[in-house]
C-alpha cells in the first residue's frame, strides 16, 4: 500500500465524514454562535483537506487557496461576532 | 523513511480533526464547543501542514504551509474569544452541570462593560440560569427577583 493509496482510501474518506459531521452541527445548532463556530471548524478543516489533497496530487500551488481560507475564516468570525453584538444592544 | 514521518503525522491529524468533528456533536455547551475548534482543531491542521511540507521538502512549500499554520495559531484564540463574548451577551445558556460561571453579574447588558464587582441592576447585566453554588447565593437570587 502506497503513501497515494493509504491517503486516498483512509485519510480523505475520514476527513470527509468529519466534515459531515460538522455540518451537522451547523444545521442544527441551537444558537446562531453554534452555527459560526461551526462554519469557523468547516473553514478549518477545509485548510486540511487542502494540505492533504495537495500532497494526493503533487502539486504544491493548492496550498495558495488555504492560505486565503484560513484569511477569510478569521474575517468571517470576526465580522458575525462584532454584528451578533451589536444586535444585541440596546440603545 | 520520510513516507514513514508523514504516514504518522498524517494520521495523527486526521485523528484530531476528526476527535474535534466528534466534540462538535457531543459537546453540550456551546462555550465548549468553542473550546473544540480553538485546540483540536488548530493541533490537526498543523500537523497535516507540517507533513505535506515534510512530503514537497521544498523551501517555498514549507514557508507556505508554516506561514498558514502560523496565522492559524494566532487567529483562532482571538476569534473564539470574540464569538464566545458575543455568545455570554446573546444570553446563551450554560451547561446546567457546568460548576460556575465568573461572569455572573459583571457583564453589563446595556453599556457592555465588564465590571470587576457583581452590580446586580435589574435589567442591567445579562442573566443566565445560575448553577448551584451553595446555600449562600440564595439570598442574592431574592434580590435578583426584586
Amino acid at each position: 500500500m502506497t503513501l497515494n493509496d493509504y491517503i486516498y482510501y483512509v485519510i480523505l474518506p475520514v476527513l470527509a465524514f468529519s466534515i459531515l459531521l460538522i455540518f451537522y452541527r451547523f444545521f442544527r445548532g441551537p444558537s446562531i454562535a453554534d452555527k459560526v463556530i461551526a462554519l469557523d471548524l468547516l473553514i478549518t478543516t477545509g485548510i486540511g483537506i487542502i494540505a492533504v489533497y495537495s500532497i494526493v496530487h503533487g502539486r504544491s500551488t493548492f496550498m495558495d487557496t488555504a492560505m486565503i481560507l484560513a484569511l477569510i475564516a478569521f474575517l468571517s468570525t470576526v465580522a458575525f461576532s462584532y454584528y451578533i453584538e451589536k444586535r444585541n444592544r440596546k440603545k | 523513511m520520510s513516507t514513514i514521518i508523514i504516514v504518522i503525522l498524517i494520521t495523527l491529524g486526521t485523528l484530531f480533526i476528526l476527535l474535534a468533528a466528534i466534540g462538535m456533536i457531543r459537546m453540550p455547551d456551546t462555550y465548549l464547543r468553542i473550546s473544540v475548534t480553538t485546540k483540536a482543531a488548530t493541533l490537526g491542521v498543523g500537523l497535516l501542514l507540517l507533513s505535506s511540507a515534510i512530503y514537497f521538502n521544498d523551501l517555498s512549500t514549507t514557508s507556505r504551509a508554516l506561514v498558514i499554520f502560523l496565522f492559524v495559531l494566532l487567529t483562532a484564540p482571538v476569534s473564539a474569544h470574540l464569538i464566545g463574548r458575543a455568545s455570554y451577551f446573546m444570553g446563551v445558556k450554560l451547561w446546567d452541570k457546568s460548576v460556575m460561571d465568573d461572569l455572573h453579574g459583571k457583564y453589563q447588558k446595556k453599556t457592555h462593560v465588564l465590571k470587576s464587582e457583581i452590580d446586580d441592576t435589574p435589567g442591567d447585566n445579562v442573566m443566565h440560569d445560575r448553577p448551584d453554588y451553595g446555600n449562600e447565593d440564595e439570598e442574592d437570587e431574592d434580590e435578583l427577583v426584586k
